[in-house]
C-alpha cells in the first residue's frame, strides 16, 4: 500500500496542517486513527514514531516524519509540481514563504496555542495570563494586517504554505476560542481569512473534521 | 525542587455519539453496555446523566461520589476538542462553559463539589456516608476539609497539574519556575494535613469522607510525576494517600480513563 498513512486525528490542529497540505496538493493519504483515549499514544509503539507522544505522525513507504510544518514542507516540495504550488517558483520566493512560516511558529503559534489552551480547554483559566497573550496577539495580528495590506496572501499574491500553516490555529480563534473579533475588527486579516477559508481543501478538510 | 519536562501524552478527547451506562456491579469492561443516544431502544433509562469526560479533573470528581454511592449513572461524553462545552446544547446545562453538569430527572447541575454534596446528601442511605455522622459540630468538620480542599489546597495543586500533566498533552512546555514557586506553597499546605492526619484518621474525622474524595483527581494527576514526592515525603499524608486512591470506587473512575 503506496498511500501515505497518517497518524492521529482530523479534529485536532497540527494534523490538520498536514491533511490540508494534502488535500491543496492532491496526495492521497491514510489517516490512522490514534486511540488518545486508550493511552495509545503513550504506547512504546508509537513513541518509536513521536518521541514526544504527540500527534501528527507520517509514514510513507520507509520514510517516517513528523513535526506537522516539517512534514508539510517535504510534501510541499516533493510534490511541487502537483496541485496548489505552495512554495513558490523561485529560491527567493520560498525564502520569503519560508519567513511567513517562522513567523507563524515563533510569533502566532507561541500566543495562540497558550490562548486556546487556557480558553477553551482549561476551566478555570488564568485570567491575567489570557490578557496579556491577548495583547501580544494583537500586536501579531497588526503586523499581519499591514502586511496583507500590501499583499493579497502573507508572502505576496500567491496563497503559500505560509498562509495554510496559520488556518488551524485560526480556526479555533474564530470558533472555539471566541476570539473572531480581533480578526473581523482587521479588514486585511479578515479578508485573508475569508479567501482562505473558502478554498475547497479547507471546506473538504472541515467535512471531514465534521465539527 | 526543579520540574521535569513530562513526557507528553495527548487530551484524549474523541467524538462519540455513543453515550457509555455504567452500573454499579460491573467489575470488568467486558460487561460494559454501549447505547447510541439515537437508538430506539435504550438499555436502561438512568435517571443520573453526568456530562464530562474521563480525564477532567471535576468530572471524575463526580464519578468518584457516584461510585462510592453505588449509584447508576450513564456517562455522556463531551467534545471538548470541537468546543461543545463552549456552545449549545451544553451551555444549557453550565452557562459557565465548564465540564460536568449532571443531569438527576428534572434537576441540572453543575459544579462539582455541589454535585458531590448534592449526591452525598440526597442518597445518603446508599453505599458510603461520605458526610461525617452525628451532629452538627461533626459536619461542620466536614465543611471545613471541604473548604480547605477548594480555597487552601486546590488553587495550587491543579496549577502544579497543568504545568506537569496537562500542558504537555497540548505541546506546551512546563514552566519549571512555575512549579517550583507552587510546589513551595503546597508544601506549607500538605505540612498542615500532615499535622491534621495525625490527629485524625481522615481529613474531617476517622471515616472517608467528601472532603477526602474531593482530593483524587488532582492528587491522582501529581502522584504521576516528580510532585509525588511531596506527598510521599510526609508520613501521615502518604498514608492518607494511599488508602484514599486505594479505594475500589476510585479505581473504577481510573479505569474510566483506558476505555
Amino acid at each position: 500500500n503506496m498511500v501515505v498513512k497518517l497518524f492521529g486525528q482530523i479534529k485536532a490542529g497540527n494534523p490538520q496542517r498536514v491533511l490540508l497540505c494534502f488535500l491543496e496538493k492532491g496526495i492521497e493519504f491514510e489517516v490512522i486513527h490514534v486511540d488518545l483515549n486508550t493511552f495509545e499514544q503513550k504506547k512504546p509503539e508509537y513513541l518509536l514514531r513521536q518521541p514526544f507522544g504527540q500527534v501528527p505522525a507520517i509514514e510513507d513507504g520507509d520514510l517516517k516524519l513528523f513535526e506537522s510544518r516539517a512534514i508539510s514542507r517535504y510534501y510541499a516540495t516533493k510534490y511541487a509540481d502537483q496541485g496548489t504550488d505552495l512554495l513558490g517558483k523561485t529560491l527567493e520566493q520560498r525564502a520569503i514563504v519560508e519567513q511567513w512560516m517562522e513567523v507563524e511558529a515563533n510569533y502566532f503559534n507561541v500566543v495562540v496555542l497558550p490562548l486556546v489552551i487556557n480558553i477553551v480547554f482549561t476551566p478555570k483559566f488564568d485570567v491575567a495570563l489570557v490578557e496579556e497573550l491577548k495583547v501580544k496577539l494583537d500586536k501579531v495580528l497588526d503586523v499581519y494586517e499591514n502586511q496583507l495590506a500590501m499583499n493579497r496572501y502573507l508572502a505576496g499574491a500567491e496563497f503559500s504554505l505560509a498562509d495554510l500553516t496559520h488556518m488551524p490555529g485560526m480556526r479555533y480563534i474564530m470558533n472555539e476560542a471566541g476570539l473572531g473579533s480581533m480578526i473581523t475588527s482587521r479588514e486585511n486579516v479578515n479578508r485573508w481569512w475569508n479567501e482562505m477559508s473558502a478554498r475547497p481543501a479547507w471546506k473538504k478538510l472541515m467535512e471531514m473534521a465534521a465539527y | 525542587m526543579m520540574g521535569t519536562i513530562l513526557q507528553s501524552r495527548l487530551l484524549p478527547i474523541k467524538l462519540s455519539h455513543s453515550s457509555l451506562l455504567f452500573s454499579p456491579s460491573q467489575h470488568s469492561r467486558s460487561n460494559l453496555k454501549f447505547t447510541s443516544k439515537s437508538s430506539p431502544s435504550t438499555i436502561t433509562m438512568a435517571s443520573i446523566k453526568v456530562h464530562g469526560v474521563p480525564m477532567s479533573t471535576a468530572t471524575m470528581r463526580v464519578l468518584a461520589a457516584l461510585y462510592e454511592k453505588e449509584l447508576e449513572f450513564e456517562l455522556i461524553p463531551v467534545d471538548m476538542r470541537a468546543g461543545a462545552h463552549k456552545q449549545e446544547p451544553f451551555l444549557s446545562l453550565n452557562p459557565f462553559g465548564q465540564i460536568p453538569a449532571l443531569q438527576d430527572g428534572d434537576l441540572t447541575l453543575f459544579e462539582s463539589r455541589a454535585i458531590t454534596e448534592y449526591i452525598a446528601d440526597e442518597y445518603s442511605e446508599k453505599g458510603e456516608k461520605l458526610m461525617c455522622p452525628g451532629c452538627n459540630k461533626v459536619k461542620a468538620l466536614t465543611k471545613v476539609w471541604l473548604n480547605v480542599e477548594g480555597q487552601q489546597f486546590d488553587p495550587i495543586a491543579s496549577k502544579i497539574a497543568f504545568e506537569r500533566v496537562f500542558k504537555g498533552m497540548f505541546g506546551m512546555t512546563t514552566d519549571p519556575a512555575a512549579v517550583q514557586d507552587l510546589e513551595g506553597k503546597l508544601v506549607r499546605v500538605l505540612d498542615i494535613y500532615e499535622a491534621r492526619l495525625s490527629k485524625s484518621e481522615f481529613l474531617a474525622c476517622d471515616c472517608f469522607t467528601l472532603a477526602d474524595l474531593h482530593h483524587l483527581p488532582v492528587i491522582h494527576y501529581l502522584m504521576g510525576t516528580d510532585s509525588k514526592a511531596l506527598f510521599e515525603s510526609r508520613p501521615k499524608v502518604c498514608e492518607w494517600v494511599k488508602k484514599i486512591t486505594a479505594r475500589p470506587a476510585w479505581a473504577k473512575v481510573v479505569d474510566l480513563q483506558k476505555q
